[in-house]
């Protein structure tokens, strides 16, 4: 369990020592990091469910990510939200996902 | 398990990193939103206010030079008095004689709930109008807050503000104009005319014969680029 949340702490100081970004990106990055917390549940999910694939895990992890920032791309060629279909979908996983975490902690 | 460990350690990581990154991007646009508008605002005001001195430096210069030519012996007499006159109709030079000063405010009333405050304050309109009144009454020259008025100012809306003269006109306003005293006078004290329309809203608007005004002189410049004299 340490070694996760080490990686966490040494992403943040990157995170916070990396040079800022410019403004107009501010909207992809938003929907990455909701895509990347949705992996991140869904593989603590699946490590409980010990069905956990690294590399499912690994691609699903950065496909998620692309695809989020791709449609927030389109999204603003086009002129339509199509980011909110991102945060739609990836909030309702998160949540569903961190519910089974929690029921799963429970039966333990 | 341990490989998987590392996995998720790696994509925290990332997830870390671009919280940490989006946090400071989002904090950065609520800090520095407004000061970088204002600084934007600021240079383009410098700007402006700059061109604007120059074109005042530029218009003081082309004055000078037309004074002189005026003055130059070989002009005479006649021909000085009449560019001297013709200045004063032009509204290049201050004049002064007997006239009135018309005092104008917005409603000193305070505004009730749901009410339009467009109702109470002064328009364009209502300058246009007292002008157009004064000039009916036989005004010469007349000043809007020290703004000569031109053949070829305009009285107009711009925003929250009036522009005379492209200057910015805010109340209280005080229009002094040169001419009849009484004829003036009474065009805008006329009943059903512009003073009762003004007060009816409650604006302030008061009338007083002056036995003098002096009424400045335009400062802006003046561009006649598409007018020629026709033959």
């Amino acid at each position: 369990m340490w070694l996760p949340l080490l990686g966490l702490i040494i992403g943040i100081i990157i995170g916070i020592q990396a040079p800022s970004l410019p403004q107009a990106y501010a909207q992809y990055m938003s929907v990455a990091v909701l895509a990347a917390m949705d992996s991140v549940f869904g593989g603590i999910r699946a490590g409980m469910e010990k069905k956990f694939d690294d590399t499912i895990f690994i691609t699903g992890f950065f496909s998620n990510v692309l695809l989020a920032a791709g449609l927030a791309y389109i999204g603003e060629r086009v002129g339509v939200a199509l980011y909110t279909a991102a945060i739609f979908a990836f909030g309702v996983r998160i949540f569903q996902n961190l519910a089974i975490i929690r029921r799963h902690l429970l039966k333990k | 398990m341990k490989r998987g460990q590392i996995y998720i350690a790696v994509v925290l990581m990332f997830l870390g990193m671009m919280l940490a990154v989006q946090f400071r991007t989002t904090s950065r646009m609520e800090d520095n939103f407004p000061i970088s508008r204002a600084q934007e605002l600021t240079v383009r005001l410098k700007d402006v206010q700059e061109e604007r001195d120059a074109l005042l430096g530029q218009v003081k210069d082309l004055r000078t030079k037309l004074d002189k030519a005026g003055k130059s012996g070989n002009a005479g007499e006649a021909v000085r008095d009449e560019l001297q006159k013709a200045r004063m109709e032009a509204g290049l030079t201050a004049v002064q004689g007997a006239g009135v000063e018309v005092t104008l405010n917005d409603s000193p009333r305070e505004l009730q709930q749901g009410e339009d405050p467009n109702l109470y304050i002064l328009h364009e309109e209502d300058l246009l109008k007292v002008v157009n009144e004064l000039r009916a009454g036989g005004a010469e020259a007349i000043s809007i807050n020290e703004q000569r008025l031109l053949a070829t100012s305009e009285i107009r809306c711009a925003g929250n503000t009036i522009l005379v003269n492209t200057q910015k006109i805010v109340p209280p306003i005080n229009i002094l104009a040169t001419g009849n005293p009484d004829t003036m006078k009474s065009g805008l004290e006329i009943k059903g005319g512009i003073f009762e329309q003004l007060k009816f809203w409650g604006l302030i608007a008061e009338v007083e014969k002056r036995d003098k005004v002096i009424i400045p002189a335009y400062s802006g410049p003046l561009a006649f680029t598409h007018t020629k004299p026709a033959e």
